[in-house]
């Protein structure tokens, strides 16, 4: 329930710079998603936040009251770690229980907001039992469950998700968004999944070696991305880029093309090109082609299509769809 | 191993060192079973035969025997306590990021390597001698009379002894294990508002539990046995355990046969101590 502000944050660790000046506004009751490669200052920029961190320079702001110097405590925030971080020796009813327990709440108090998170997050069955005996998407919902009774001002959730299974992170992804359209509580995940945080997002912060590249929701990264970097990162499969005479030809350093706007035809057409392997997912094929004029491409086609190695055909980008970059790597609009 | 054949295989495997293991006990202990029945002093070689359990009840009914039992006792009770609230202070100490810390562990734990003996050599004459002990300088330096540790407080000198040899064991036992406590739990306490002595209480002291029972265990064992300390000090008259008793039975009254009995009731005493500890502690060391 409440808005967070980054203004000029700044954090090294010895001589290495990790957050760059960042300044940030993140929304009350939104759901913004820190994405970025390994490395990039997001998991940092999120301890930043906690107070697990302290900053170099510049301030936080939480509800318009400066927490830079306040514990983690204080700043009445509560984060899911990667690891769950649930306290092994502790039976589930504990370990929820134990900020509420280091809050000097009742017993009483503690028992019906412990009652009430088992049953919001279906772990009713499980509170006697130990960390140790949950399976990875019980845990994360302990720790998920640990976070809610507080009743924080905001959550934040450091790749909650990396340790699960495929199926269950699709699962566990619902349920996190589900909680936060339930408790409508300001949300900030950090995540190196560009899929998540499209899926999840309000809005996107995609970070690179400690500075903010674009802010937005996450339709606009994909269809308007400010940079080269943001480009690259958001769509999944990769945005081709292009550089070198058809570049110039549309007034840029570097073109991009995503492998949906590119449309192949039989070899008839302008660009040639050879299938070099095809992958079939079923509803989509992606097709990686080499092509003499434009080099290694990635093309999306929908439905499941023949595309046999070494067939030649041609393609066509899609005029509206090219994105235009300068040498410095920002979007020409 | 999961079939009945790799299981037998297994078994036949290792069968040669278990044997020559249980041996290796067996031998010993049987021997001085026989002997505990036994009248058997080197000074009467003549007096021969069976003796029943009179070597056991004049054991126990030597006046040293409820001193002995005593001292047994403490030592390894205040042993334990001292390396064990001293070894964690430590290791806490030495969990801390400071410069020079591999060279301060190495250090600490130095004490753990010097043998007994020797260590107590050390005490007596540099540390705890009257006239030209460190101690007796210092006391001297503020006015104060020297202090004849050996003879006034025996039984606590030797218990300073024995803590300085095992102080290092526990604290590097329990730095190992503080080292793997997850940072993330640290993290995740301070953001469920826990301080540093409620992390210490609900999260450390938990995590600890297992290293620590560990160390009780061990240190028993050992110190349950001390001897070298009480023997090259000289307090064994004044602050002798059993083991002494048992030295003092076989090698100066050359009493084979009585200090056989008591040898076999200083290991149903261990006995007895080990039975209550797991009774009590074991429980830490299952998952």
């Amino acid at each position: 329930m409440s808005r967070i502000e980054l203004n000029a944050v700044r954090k090294n660790f010895g001589t290495l710079s990790v957050i760059n000046g960042v300044d940030l506004d993140i929304y009350d009751g939104g759901f913004t998603v820190f994405v970025g490669p390994s490395g990039c200052g997001k998991s940092t920029l999120l301890r930043l936040i906690a107070g697990l961190e302290d900053l170099t320079s510049g301030h936080i702001l939480i509800d318009g009251r400066d927490v830079t110097e306040l514990g983690p405590a204080q700043r009445e925030l509560a984060m899911v770690f990667q690891s769950y971080a649930l306290y092994p020796h502790m039976s589930v009813r504990n370990n929820i229980g134990f900020p509420l327990k280091m809050a000097k709440q009742s017993e009483a108090v503690i028992d019906a907001k412990v009652r009430k998170a088992a049953e919001t997050l279906n772990l009713k069955d499980f509170l006697d039992r130990r960390p140790g005996q949950l399976s990875g998407g019980q845990r994360q919902r302990v720790a998920i469950g640990r976070a809610i009774v507080r009743e924080p001002k905001a959550f934040l959730f450091d790749e909650p998700l990396s340790n699960l299974d495929a199926a269950l992170r699709v699962q566990m992804r619902l349920e996190i968004m589900q909680l936060h359209k339930s408790l409508g509580a300001t949300m900030v995940y950090v995540t190196h999944d560009q899929v998540e945080a499209m899926t999840m997002a309000d809005r996107i912060v995609v970070l690179n070696q400690g500075r903010v590249e674009q802010v937005g929701s996450p339709l606009e990264l994909y269809d308007r991305p400010k940079t080269l970097f943001v480009a690259g990162f958001i769509g999944s499969p990769k945005m081709n880029f292009i550089s070198g005479a058809l570049a110039s030809k549309h007034g840029a350093a570097t073109i991009g093309i995503r492998p949906e706007h590119v449309q192949i035809g039989d070899a008839s057409g302008a660009i040639h090109a050879t299938i070099r392997i095809a992958e079939h997912l079923g509803s989509d094929t992606f097709i990686h082609v080499d092509s003499a004029d434009l080099g290694a491409m990635t093309v999306r086609a929908t439905g499941n299509i023949e595309a046999a190695p070494g067939t030649a055909l041609s393609l066509t980008l899609d005029p509206a769809r090219i994105h235009r970059f300068d040498a410095s790597g920002q979007a020409i609009f | 191993m999961a079939t009945r054949h790799s299981q037998g295989l297994a078994r036949l495997a290792v069968a040669p060192s278990v044997i020559i293991l249980f041996l290796w006990m067996i031998v010993p202990l049987v021997m001085t079973i026989y002997f505990s029945f036994l009248r058997y002093n080197l000074l009467n070689p003549d007096i021969g035969g069976w003796a029943g359990f009179s070597n056991y009840y004049y054991f126990i009914t030597d006046d040293s025997f409820p001193g002995a039992v005593l001292n047994t006792l403490l030592l390894v009770a205040s042993v334990i306590a001292v390396s064990v609230i001293g070894g964690l202070g430590l290791a806490l100490l030495m969990d801390q990021p400071f410069w020079g810390r591999g060279f301060v562990r190495l250090l600490v734990i130095s004490p753990f390597f010097i043998m007994p003996t020797v260590s107590a050599l050390v005490w007596k004459n540099l540390l705890m001698n009257p006239i030209y002990g460190l101690f007796a300088y210092l006391q001297e330096l503020v006015g104060l009379t020297p202090l004849d540790w050996f003879a006034k407080v025996p039984l606590l000198s030797v218990a300073i002894i024995a803590s300085w040899q095992w102080l290092p064991f526990a604290a590097l036992i329990i730095l190992t294990a503080l080292q793997s406590l997850d940072e993330e739990q640290k993290d995740a306490s301070a953001m469920d508002g826990a301080r540093f002595f409620s992390y210490f209480r609900y999260i450390m002291l938990p995590h600890l539990a297992r290293p620590i029972t560990v160390v009780i265990l061990i240190e028993t064992i050992f110190l349950l046995n001390i001897f070298a300390e009480i023997y090259v000090t000289s307090v064994g008259g004044l602050a002798g355990n059993l083991t002494y008793l048992v030295y003092f039975q076989g090698l100066l009254n050359f009493d084979i046969g009585e200090a056989s009995a008591g040898g076999l009731i200083a290991v149903v005493l261990a006995n007895l101590v080990s039975i209550f500890l797991v009774r009590v502690i074991g429980r830490n060391l299952e998952i």
